[in-house]
């Protein structure tokens, strides 16, 4: 029997499924709609001092016929009176008692975030979470990415927090940074109970070819949103990895936030150890329905593999995660076309030969348009079968025999690695390369 | 048993006749375009007669560059707006479609050029200029597909060009002999406006070249001729009876059709007989006109029928009927058509036969002649030394479209007996570039 339940540093809720401190949480009518959908918690809007936000926010990158693959926002905190938000948290709590209703926090003097601390905690939440991410407006001010990138500063504040809250403490990281381990240190070290990652990148995701103006578009200006959405899943998945395989952070639980959409992006995000997703541009998308098929998945996921919990496959992934130098260097696989499936687009063709390798030929023969990889150059590097648009029609197939194992690290203990620049060692040494002039061959 | 009901009003006859490739809207358009696969030396653009870079004008589409999208097209096909619409798509570029091997629906490649296309003349987009003048003048005789396609080149390369055409309006069958549902004259038309509006070539409409004195004159006034004559009326099947009333040419069905449109009287009981693409026109152009029975004759097999599939089924869905390996016999009735008399036939050795003492009588009202267009040898003749093969069509050179009369270029049905559009406006375009070497040569 699955248990979706979780107990995220003690902050209980029915399922992982939670929605992020964003717009979807700026009101107890939209929390309480999303916990009737079946989310099972809810990161509120962030409180503060209420904004003033202007008009035209948000801004999306469309790839291909898909909309909002990327999506990036200028609005601020909430521009709600505290007061407000707190009689509708109260509230939500008194119908969802078993769900996580959790107050995003961006205050500035300690004894601002002090009196907050005792607001909400009065108010019934759950947790706290401190946004120390937003990379607009906010930080313009001081606030949000503008402490995350400080981590002396995030620890102070992290410690102003911790002697004030009585309930646990989620600190909300900023990918703006070069190395995500600094904050997350400083998170860890200021006492936090756990952290939350990523916030948004900054981003411009377009700009207006008849104004000039990047988008979203105010008035003729605009300015760096911050970006989310499914096309930034791969850069969270790294940071949150890059916190769970640390030996100090690892030891607090991580809020995993960045693209989540489907049940897949959840599973992986377990998988790379965090013990709960918070989503805000899939809802902003499809509406909170979206999460019956998150569950659904997870479900399916954990029934046939006979997990009770999620705790039974967190950070799974994180053993096989490892730096390049450790890699089998022995490993090989070559491109498989399968003919039947193959519908003749030649696609890997021109990938290969024009963007890696030239280990793919043409048939040559009119009518034929099935191309064969030419095994002796075919480096394994998977281009054709990312482009192949077929399902399964181009694999990569093992070819050594799994007996011998050497990586670039033991090569180098073993000093057999290239040195000089014309090194016989060299890794491309003997692998065929065309006659630059091939290449005009067909003018 | 008629699907469609007699159109008595013009409502009603666009509805019997409704675009059977309507034009795309944007967001049509959008995620269509969104599907192509960009093939490396795409099928499609081999399977294009005129070699369209079919991939990247849909990219262009794709990234709202209309303007972008359509030159590529026009590059390759003065006619692109056309031939997006008439073409047989689904045996040509849309055929190859390498979906197709997977059970995916192939790219709609028709109606997105269409798109590009109808931005362009909608918006009178200036993509082309005449080149700079060369002096030289060209005569073009016809003013269908080949023609209109040479003189846009030949604009193109600085050649003043004027196109005699014997009827009213250009585009030869493109406006008098396609069916109503795949393209309009209105669509044709403006097609042609807006490339003569660019290129300025001189069309003279009403005047057919048929005596020598005019031949004469066109090669003193001119330095080079081409001929996109076409082909002319319905071949007659010397068949007794046929010169009854109600015995018509299927060309000339459809010109009529197009021009009357739902004035057009159509009687109750038709017989077309023929198994090509025309034949299948003719015969669901009745049925949509509200003929109660259509009978498509033909006297071999379904299977050996030249017609595509896809016109023989468009044909049975509107309702007509098809009598397979029937050879008309004789065509009764006092002066009007009341029948039309079969005989089975057979194949026999890989020989038609036809079996006599099986004759029976299919009655109707009308018989149409979808049996091929005779071809312009009486025009033929008035010019010298132009060699044409056994079945009358002129001989040219397969790069140059030059004539065994050097003076003389030639393109379209008149070379290859009865083809598209797009072959047409391929072979006019080829044909100007053959005068344009033939002319610098000398």
């Amino acid at each position: 029997m699955v248990d979706l339940s979780v107990n995220f540093a003690g902050i209980k809720a029915p399922n992982p499924f939670w929605l992020a401190s964003a717009p979807p949480t700026n009101s107890g009518y939209q929390i309480m709609k999303a916990f009737e959908a079946g989310w099972g918690g809810a990161v509120w809007k962030t409180l503060g001092v209420p904004v003033v936000n202007v008009s035209s926010r948000y801004g999306s990158v469309n790839y291909r016929n898909t909309r909002m693959m990327g999506f990036n926002n200028i609005e601020l905190i909430t521009d709600r009176p505290l007061a407000d938000n707190l009689r509708e948290i109260e509230e939500v709590k008194k119908y969802f008692p078993d769900h996580a209703v959790i107050a995003s926090l961006m205050v500035q003097s300690k004894a601002e975030w002090h009196q907050i601390i005792k607001d909400v905690e009065n108010a019934g939440a759950d947790g706290i979470e401190l946004n120390f991410g937003c990379p607009h407006g906010m930080c313009e001010r001081g606030m949000g990415s503008a402490v995350g990138q400080e981590p002396a500063v995030l620890k102070t504040i992290v410690e102003w927090v911790m002697e004030a809250a009585n309930i646990p403490v989620i600190t909300k990281l900023t990918p703006n940074v070069s190395e995500i381990i600094d904050p997350g240190l400083a998170a860890y070290q200021g006492g936090s109970d756990a952290v939350s990652l990523i916030n948004t990148i900054k981003s411009i995701v377009g700009i207006d070819l008849d104004t000039f103006a990047p988008y979203p578009v105010v008035d003729g200006k605009g300015t760096n949103g911050g970006y989310c959405g499914p096309a930034v899943k791969p850069i969270a998945m790294n940071m949150i990895k890059d916190l769970a395989q640390h030996p100090e952070i690892s030891k607090i639980p991580i809020s995993g936030i960045g693209g989540v959409e489907t049940w897949r992006d959840v599973v992986e995000f377990i998988l790379l150890g965090a013990t709960s997703v918070q989503v805000c541009t899939a809802v902003m998308h499809y509406g909170f329905g979206i999460v019956r098929e998150m569950e659904a998945g997870l479900r399916q996921f954990m029934e046939e593999r006979n997990y009770h919990t999620i705790y039974d496959f967190a950070g799974k992934a994180l053993p096989n995660v490892t730096e390049w130098k450790h890699l089998n260097l022995k490993h090989k696989v070559i491109a498989e076309i399968n003919e039947d499936k193959c519908i003749g687009c030649e696609l890997c063709y021109i990938a290969c030969d024009d963007g890696a390798h030239q280990a793919i030929s043409l048939s040559g023969e009119p009518g034929n348009r099935i191309p064969s990889i030419i095994e002796a150059n075919c480096v394994g590097c998977n281009l054709c079968s990312l482009v192949c648009p077929v399902e399964n029609c181009i694999t990569m197939v093992k070819t050594d025999d799994g007996t011998e194992h050497l990586t670039w690290n033991e090569r180098t203990l073993n000093d057999d690695v290239p040195v000089t620049f014309d090194d016989d060692r060299a890794g491309g040494k003997h692998h065929f390369v065309p006659k630059p002039t091939d290449a005009l061959k067909y003018k | 048993m008629a699907e469609y009901k007699r159109p008595t009003s013009e409502a009603e006859f666009k509805k019997n006749f409704k675009q059977k490739k309507p034009l795309m809207n944007s967001t049509e358009a959008f995620y269509e375009s969104s599907r192509c696969l960009f093939c490396y030396d795409a099928p499609c653009v081999q399977a294009c007669p005129t070699s369209i870079d079919i991939p990247l004008f849909i990219k262009q589409i794709h990234t709202d560059n209309l303007t972008g999208s359509s030159k590529t097209i026009f590059d390759s096909n003065w006619l692109g707006n056309a031939c997006g619409v008439v073409c047989p798509t689904g045996v040509l570029c849309e055929g190859a479609c390498v979906y197709n091997h997977q059970d995916v629906p192939p790219i709609q490649i028709g109606r997105l050029q269409n798109y590009a296309t109808n931005y362009s003349i909608d918006n009178n987009k200036k993509l082309f200029k005449p080149g700079l003048d060369n002096g030289k003048k060209i005569a073009i005789v016809g003013s269908g597909p080949a023609g209109i396609s040479a003189a846009c080149e030949l604009r193109t390369l600085g050649y003043e060009v004027d196109i005699y055409e014997a009827k009213e309006k250009p585009s030869g069958l493109t406006v008098y002999g396609i069916a109503p549902y795949k393209i309009t004259n209105e669509e044709v038309l403006k097609e042609i406006d807006y490339l003569k509006n660019q290129l300025g070539f001189n069309i003279i409409y009403n005047t057919p070249i048929d005596t020598t004195e005019e031949i004469n004159q066109l090669e003193s006034k001119y330095d080079a001729i081409f001929l996109g004559v076409g082909l002319g009326k319905t071949a007659t099947l010397r068949l007794k009876g046929e010169d009854k009333l109600g015995v018509i040419g299927a060309v000339e069905f459809i010109e009529d059709l197009r021009n009357k449109r739902h004035k057009l009287s159509m009687p109750k009981n038709v017989v077309v007989i023929g198994g090509g693409n025309t034949a299948m026109d003719a015969a669901s152009e009745c049925a949509r006109m509200g003929a109660r029975k259509t009978v498509l004759a033909y006297r071999r097999s379904r299977e050996s029928m030249g017609a595509y599939d896809f016109e023989y089924d468009l044909a049975i869905s509107a309702g007509v009927d098809s009598l397979f390996n029937a050879i008309p016999v004789e065509i009764i009735g006092n002066v009007k058509v009341e029948g039309v008399k079969f005989a089975k036939t057979e194949v026999i050795d890989g020989k038609l036969v036809t079996i006599t003492n099986n004759e029976f009588i299919v009655k109707c009202d009308m018989v149409i002649k979808a049996t091929g267009q005779a071809k312009q040898g009486m025009f033929y003749d008035l010019i010298s030394g132009l060699d044409l093969d056994s079945k009358t069509r002129i001989v040219v050179d397969k790069d140059t479209f030059q004539t065994t009369n050097p003076k003389y270029f030639a393109g379209g049905d008149a070379i290859n007996g009865g083809a598209e559009v797009v072959n047409a406006a391929y072979d006019g375009k080829m044909a100007a570039r053959g005068i344009n070497q033939w002319l610098n040569k000398e």
